[in-house]
């Protein structure tokens, strides 16, 4: 059992969680993720680390509750606990000072961005960061992230906070700017959002990251459902991945892929996803 | 409760016991086990047929070299629990051995009865001892005397869990890290409940617990903790992490939506419990399924399609008939059950429709021609032969590649090319102190290897902590 330590909602259905797991806050490096599973019979979850406290031995969850599973997850309260957590999965993220980076997050995609555009902050980069949602309330971590990054510009579809329209709007800005014109873009969202980055970025040749989320089972290369198409070959997202090069990654697979179990979970979490873009 | 030992020529007499099963057809749609085990009469009948020859040729059959008269014997006496005694303490995991074992090509396949008829139903016998002892007799315990030693064990499929049990057995204290959140390895999320019950499995473990054995979940080795920090933590550590990366064809449309590796369709269904009605995971259904492959996993998976409800449960198989590795047992169970068989068949393509679910598999028949350098012939694709075959779930099942999380966090582990562990006459790998066993070193094989591996490696490590 992990102890829920914390469980705070901070959005519209978007919960904090801290929860004990002392070798996987120990281990845990920006942009790896770890599978939880509530209880037993329950699925296996991917989610990405937003944080972690290697010496309290807490790590922390973002958790939008859209699915049955999501739900049954962010309603665990301290101090009951989740019956797996297994990570930390997946590689690294490659941290290096590289002059100007944006960080692009679209709806719960801003969490998984999160402790990434902290890690690039902390290696010295100018860090930039472009966070989209649906309208205000769907806007996440703005303050947070503003408290170690140079820039936070913020969008929302109504125009109810920051620029009216898409994260494309002022990342074209940015990109149109030789002034600003960043040496790495990170692009975290849902996969419509990720593909309109990298395509928007690719005449540049800006060096574009995405963070790929496709259907996982146990998310240590067992299964092979996480495949993807990355430069005409298969890759397994748990093990090669999450992160990939944006303009490599054949999008349109990937958003058919996760849409395999159409009244199932993760479906309904795409669509969520892509609704709050 | 015994009688006279009866002369040879008595034994001989004996013919060979039927396993009573499900009806095939009735089989086809559940999930519960096929065979129904022997009953006590049928099983001391069936020990009597060995002849306890003095050429013992059945023990060097069996890797884990099980005294297989000794038990036999006992059996046949009518002392169930003498011959469990002998059983639990050659074989870790008897009641899983005595139902997925390939015997045909171990222990009975050499059984002097087979020369003259059929050999003596070991495989059957050791299951009906392994289960009347997790019945009738209490788990067996630690050892008084514990060493203090501490060794980890990384991964708990057969292997781990044969070197975990040998280990607390000779006293010393066994940790075992899993990734997953459940025991087992492929016992577990590959070999469906009908041919090994879970809770077999679960009484193997409990078995192992009892004499110790502390189970951690959620460890990925390589990612949670290092194989580097178990050895400062530890005094031995026994890598057992399976062959775990599914390998695909490589045909074009494989990404399509309802293509599945075995490992992904079977743990759905075995790991995560797709097949029952309440289940949170979802899995594929059509009335055609195809699978790709012709050994254990392959049969497994097109069983498990035609329970799930396909009409056609398919098998496409490159070679033929004698080249499927399977075992036979399975391969006659699945005819019995209504799976087609199509030899000699390589797939080139997958074609989806427009919603990106597979609609048909473009196949190409094949010719047996030289033989390559596995000795079988090699199969030759006969030109114009291709045709088109309506499906909707496809499943590949051509065998697995070593998983690289363990290894590429530890860069001094020597691998051979294909990424599997290199280890000497002990097993013991390029680090001191560090062994390796399975399928990990091995490449796919079987159950009853990789437990030989892990009782031999049990045994290098004692000797190794003896002399630190
Ligand atoms: C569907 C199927 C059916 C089969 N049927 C038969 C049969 O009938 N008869 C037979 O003899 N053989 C059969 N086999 C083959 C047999 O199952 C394997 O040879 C055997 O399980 C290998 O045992 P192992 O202990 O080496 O590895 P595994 O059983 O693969 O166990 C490895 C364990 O290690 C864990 N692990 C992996 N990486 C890590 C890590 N980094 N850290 C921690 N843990 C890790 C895995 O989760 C797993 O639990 C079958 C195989 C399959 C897939
Ligand atoms: S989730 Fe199973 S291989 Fe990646």
């Amino acid at each position: 059992m992990y102890e829920v330590v914390s469980n705070v909602i901070i959005a519209p259905s978007i919960h904090r969680m801290e929860v004990r797991a002392p070798r996987i806050a120990a281990a845990r490096q920006a942009g790896q993720f770890v599978i939880v599973r509530c209880s037993e019979g329950g699925e296996r979850i991917p989610l990405t680390i937003a944080d972690a406290d290697p010496e309290a031995g807490t790590i922390t969850l973002m958790i939008q509750a859209i699915g049955a599973g999501t739900a049954k997850l962010a309603a665990i309260q301290p101090p009951d606990g989740i019956r797996d957590v297994a990570g930390p999965l997946g590689m690294p993220t490659e941290i290096e000072n590289v002059g100007k980076v944006v960080c692009v997050g679209g709806g719960v995609g801003t969490a998984v961005l999160f402790p990434l555009a902290k890690a690039l902050a902390d290696a010295g980069n100018h860090v930039t960061t472009i966070i989209g949602g649906r309208s205000e309330q769907f806007v996440i971590l703005r303050d947070e992230l503003a408290e170690f990054c140079d820039e936070v510009i913020v969008t929302t579809e109504d125009g109810s906070l920051g620029t009216k329209g898409f994260v494309t709007i002022p990342l074209g800005e940015i990109i149109a700017d030789p002034e600003k014109r960043p040496e790495a873009i990170y692009a975290i969202g849902p996969v419509p959002m990720m593909a309109a980055v990298a395509e928007q970025t690719r005449p540049s040749g800006i060096h574009t990251i995405v963070s790929l989320n496709p259907i996982m089972v146990d998310g240590t290369g067992m299964c092979g459902g996480c495949r993807v198409t990355v430069d005409g070959q298969v890759k397994f997202a748990c093990v090669d991945g999450p992160e990939f090069d944006g303009h490599l990654v054949d999008f349109r697979e990937l958003a058919t892929r996760q849409q395999a179990y159409c009244d199932d979970q993760h479906c309904r979490m795409t669509d969520a996803m892509e609704n709050q873009e | 409760m015994s009688d006279q030992p009866l002369t040879p020529k008595e034994r001989m007499a004996i013919g060979r016991t039927t396993m009573p099963e499900q009806d095939p057809a009735k089989r086809a749609t559940n999930f519960e086990e096929v065979n129904f085990g022997l009953s006590y009469e049928a099983a001391v009948q069936e020990a009597k047929r060995c002849l306890v020859c003095k050429s013992r040729s059945c023990v060097e059959g069996c890797p884990v070299a099980v005294r297989i008269p000794e038990f036999l014997e006992a059996l046949a006496s009518g002392d169930v629990a003498g011959a469990a005694e002998i059983l639990r303490v050659d074989n870790a995991l008897p009641a899983t051995t005595g139902r997925v074992c390939p015997q045909e090509v171990q222990c009975e396949k050499v059984c002097v009865r087979g020369k003259k008829g059929d050999p003596v139903a070991i495989g059957w016998l050791e299951r009906f001892v392994a289960d009347w002892a997790a019945e009738n007799m209490a788990n067996p315990v630690a050892p008084d005397k514990q060493t203090g030693r501490t060794v980890a064990v990384v991964g708990s499929g057969p292997a781990g869990l044969t070197a975990a049990g040998e280990l607390a057995r000779m006293g010393h204290s066994v940790t075992v890290f899993e990734a997953l959140h459940d025991s087992g390895g492929v016992l577990r999320y590959g070999i469906p409940e009908f041919r090994l019950p879970k809770k077999i499995v679960d009484a193997e473990v409990a078995c192992l617990e009892s004499l110790g054995v502390k189970l951690e979940f959620n460890v990925i080795v390589g990612r949670t903790i290092t194989v580097t920090q178990i050895t400062e933590e530890f005094d031995a550590c026994f890598i057992a992490n399976g062959a775990g990366l599914p390998m695909f064809l490589n045909v074009p449309g494989e990404q399509l939506k309802g293509v599945y590796s075995s490992n992904e369709y079977l743990t759905r269904v075995n790991l995560m419990g797709a097949y029952k009605p309440e289940s949170t995971t979802p899995i594929a259904r059509g009335d055609n399924v195809v699978v790709f492959g012709g050994g254990n996993t392959a049969m497994d998976s097109v069983r498990t399609a035609k329970r799930l409800g396909a009409k056609r449960a398919i098998i496409a198989y490159r070679r033929s008939r004698e080249e499927m590795p399977a075992r036979i047992e399975e391969v006659h169970h699945a005819e019995e059950e209504g799976i087609e068989f199509m030899l000699l068949m390589s797939p080139l393509e997958i074609n989806g429709g427009e919603d990106g679910w597979v609609k048909s598999i473009r196949l190409q028949k094949m010719e047996l021609g030289e033989p390559d350098a596995s000795g079988r012939r090699r199969p030759v694709p006969i030109e114009g032969s291709e045709f088109e075959l309506e499906a909707q779930v496809a499943v590949v099942a051509i065998g697995t590649r070593a998983n690289p999380i363990l290894s590429s966090a530890c860069p001094d582990l020597k691998l051979n090319k294909w990424g599997n562990i290199e280890i000497d006459d002990n097993q013991m790998t390029s680090i001191p102190g560090v062994f390796a066993g399975g399928d990990i070193v091995r490449g796919g094989a079987t159950v009853i290897l990789a437990m030989g591996d892990g009782k031999h490696a049990a045994n290098a490590i004692d000797r190794y902590l003896q002399s630190k």
